[in-house]
């Protein structure tokens, strides 16, 4: 397997507000990340809010600028490129967003929202952009009679398919999932994973899966990366990570999920925030990396 | 007026709560809703989104506002129907008998008074202290729910504290008048892991040295098998399994019960997810007979009409709202 994506110490500073005239440090929301996700592979970046996982996901995609760093994804230097090439280059990464209530375009059609991409990258006829909304309808699960239908008229789950179909519509390589199902219902949330996972098959999809469910993490990433203060903290196969893990930011995180079994000891490892030093990841053992 | 001491602190009978929909059509949120919550018992009451479990803790507080109503039921606390007590008397139940805490503390919070202010005043309303002593007992309050530097944060905004903070600033807000009953309607939701596992921690606590029945209300099965002794499973609006915690784990007989648990990630890698088909219906659209019956997997004809609660046999306190439960049976 080859690297879909490679970035290499990546940072994102914001400002702070500071005294008069004055500007205050800023603050790192990411903090000299370094990963690589392998074509095929579903990797996860995990943490808790404010460890900048979904800044992270969005300086790969530059809709948010990254203040330094490298970030290639297909061999593009993504930093590098102009506004139309990163417009092009676009096609091939796309993100599917948390919150399937505010991502879609409340007056258009499903339709047309899952058409938008190929009309703006001039893919097809019209009548081939119909029948290309119709399969992806049907590859995500819905009536591709829907199509005349409002955002509102569908469900939280039946919103994110809508939302997938956007996204899988210029056949990209790489499909960045910020949360996808934290939004929904169980028996819901279910649905949509199960179909993130046959299109996975189907399609040969590359998976960057940021999200703070951790039991979901370990079910559906080959890897995963543990973030805490803008910092990868631990980076493993997952099961190493649950079963193993190394730093003592995720030991904590993990002894705070709560277990399926009644009456089972809790065990919970408290995390000594003012203990924390920003120090480079480590092999640990092949391919498990931690902070430590 | 009290009651008698095997009595549950809690008793809800057929409660039902309508709302009145565009076009004047009635529908249920809450559903012949029974069940009841014992002196020190946890009892879990869990459902997805428009089960109606918020609904019902809103009914037992009497704070269901139009275009809802509640149409009947009983809801006995201390031997008192609280359905037929006056505005005046209800509110001296809200804080000194139940005491509540939300999803939001932002939102429940009072965002331009300070925490302290809102706890003396909360304090003063019931009669309990005035004055310096009112200011002392808050800081004592938040010294309980374990704010570090106590003193210093009653003289905080709500804005000024972190989420985790918040959430315990409102569960001293709801034990300073000292209740019987807490319910706390999805009190971790909205925080992250670590800072859940400390709310639940808390809670707990609390439980112990207030000597509180808890009345939780959540999505969460992680949180119920952790904290509850006992557990209700809602779905659109009706109550369709009702077991002590560890026997719904191990052996769940409503298929609503058992496709919810085997939805739960469970960390075999790579593998599919068991999964419910098809979404909650809305209120005002449940079919006339079972409402899970049209996502059901083990449907079958007797499901065309609405099926009664019935005990698991062989079970102790273990009973479903399951026609598969009498075929079981015999």
């Amino acid at each position: 397997m080859s690297a879909l994506v490679d970035v290499r110490r990546l940072v994102k500073e914001f400002p702070t507000a500071g005294k008069l005239f004055r500007r205050g440090a800023p603050f790192r929301a990411v903090d000299e990340v370094t990963f690589h996700v392998d074509a095929g592979e579903t990797f996860g970046l995990v943490g808790e809010s404010g460890c900048g996982k979904t800044t992270t996901g969005r300086c790969l995609l530059r809709l948010i600028e990254p203040t330094s760093g490298e970030i290639r994804i297909n061999d593009l230097d993504v930093r590098a490129l102009s506004g139309g090439e990163l417009r092009r280059a676009r096609r091939h990464f796309q993100i599917v967003f948390q919150d399937p209530y505010s991502s879609l375009n409340p007056r258009m059609r499903v339709g047309q929202i899952v058409r938008e991409p190929l009309v703006i990258h001039r893919i097809g006829t019209r009548d081939e952009q119909r029948a290309r909304v119709a399969s992806l309808f049907e590859l995500v699960g819905l009536d591709p009679v829907d199509a005349e239908k409002y955002p509102h008229q569908f469900s939280g789950g039946q919103r994110q398919r809508i939302g997938l179909a956007r996204a899988l519509a210029l056949e990209p390589a790489l499909v960045i999932c910020d949360e996808p199902v934290s939004a929904l219902d169980v028996s819901v949330q279910a649905q949509v994973i199960n179909l993130l996972l046959d299109l996975q098959r189907r399609l040969g999809l590359t998976y960057l899966f940021i999200a703070h469910d951790l039991r979901l993490v370990r079910q559906i990433c080959d890897r995963v990366a543990v973030m805490y203060r803008g910092r990868i903290v631990e980076l493993a196969p997952a099961e190493r990570v649950f079963s193993a893990p190394q730093h003592p930011y995720t030991k904590a995180l993990l002894s705070a999920i709560p277990k399926l079994a009644p009456g089972a000891k809790l065990e919970r490892i408290p995390f000594d925030a003012t203990l924390f030093k920003r120090v480079e990841l480590r092999e640990i053992e092949k391919d498990h990396f931690a902070a430590v | 007026m009290k009651s008698t001491p095997d009595a549950p602190l809690l008793q809800v009978e057929h409660l039902r709560t309508v709302f009145t929909l565009a076009g004047g059509r009635e529908a249920a949120a809450v559903d012949d809703v029974s069940f009841h919550v014992g002196h020190g018992e946890t009892l879990g009451l869990v459902g997805e989104s428009g089960s109606g479990k918020s609904v019902t803790a809103l009914s037992i507080i009497r704070l269901v506002l139009p275009p809802g109503r509640i149409a009947a039921g009983r809801i006995v606390l201390d031997g008192r129907n609280l359905l037929e007590l006056g505005e005046e008397e209800i509110r001296r139940v809200r804080g000194p008998r139940i005491g509540f805490v939300f999803q939001e503390p932002m939102v429940a919070l009072n965002p331009v008074y300070t925490i302290g202010y809102q706890i003396e005043e909360t304090l003063g309303v019931h009669g309990l202290a005035r004055g310096a002593a009112a200011k002392a007992r808050a800081v004592e309050l938040l010294a309980a729910v374990r704010i570090p530097d106590p003193a210093r944060r009653a003289r905080e905004y709500p804005h000024q504290l972190s989420g985790g903070l918040r959430q315990r600033a409102m569960i001293a807000l709801a034990l300073c008048a000292n209740p019987a009953l807490l319910i706390a309607d999805e009190p971790t939701t909205a925080l992250d892991v670590t800072v859940q596992a400390e709310i639940l921690d808390l809670l707990r606590e609390m439980r112990r040295e207030f000597n509180l029945s808890l009345l939780l209300i959540t999505h969460d099965l992680g949180v119920i098998a952790e904290m509850a002794d006992r557990v209700a499973v809602m779905y659109a609006g009706r109550i369709v399994e009702q077991a002590p915690v560890s026997t719904l784990f191990s052996s769940p007989a409503h298929p609503y019960t058992r496709g919810l648990l085997a939805s739960i990630p469970g960390g075999t890698p790579g593998k599919r997810l068991a999964s419910i088909p098809g979404n909650v219906p809305a209120i005002g659209q449940l079919p006339s007979g079972c409402a899970f019956a049209p996502r059901c997997p083990d449907r079958f004809d007797p499901c065309a009409v609405k099926p009664e609660t019935t005990p698991v046999a062989g079970a102790a306190d273990h009973d479903v709202r399951c026609f598969l439960n009498d075929v079981r049976a015999r």
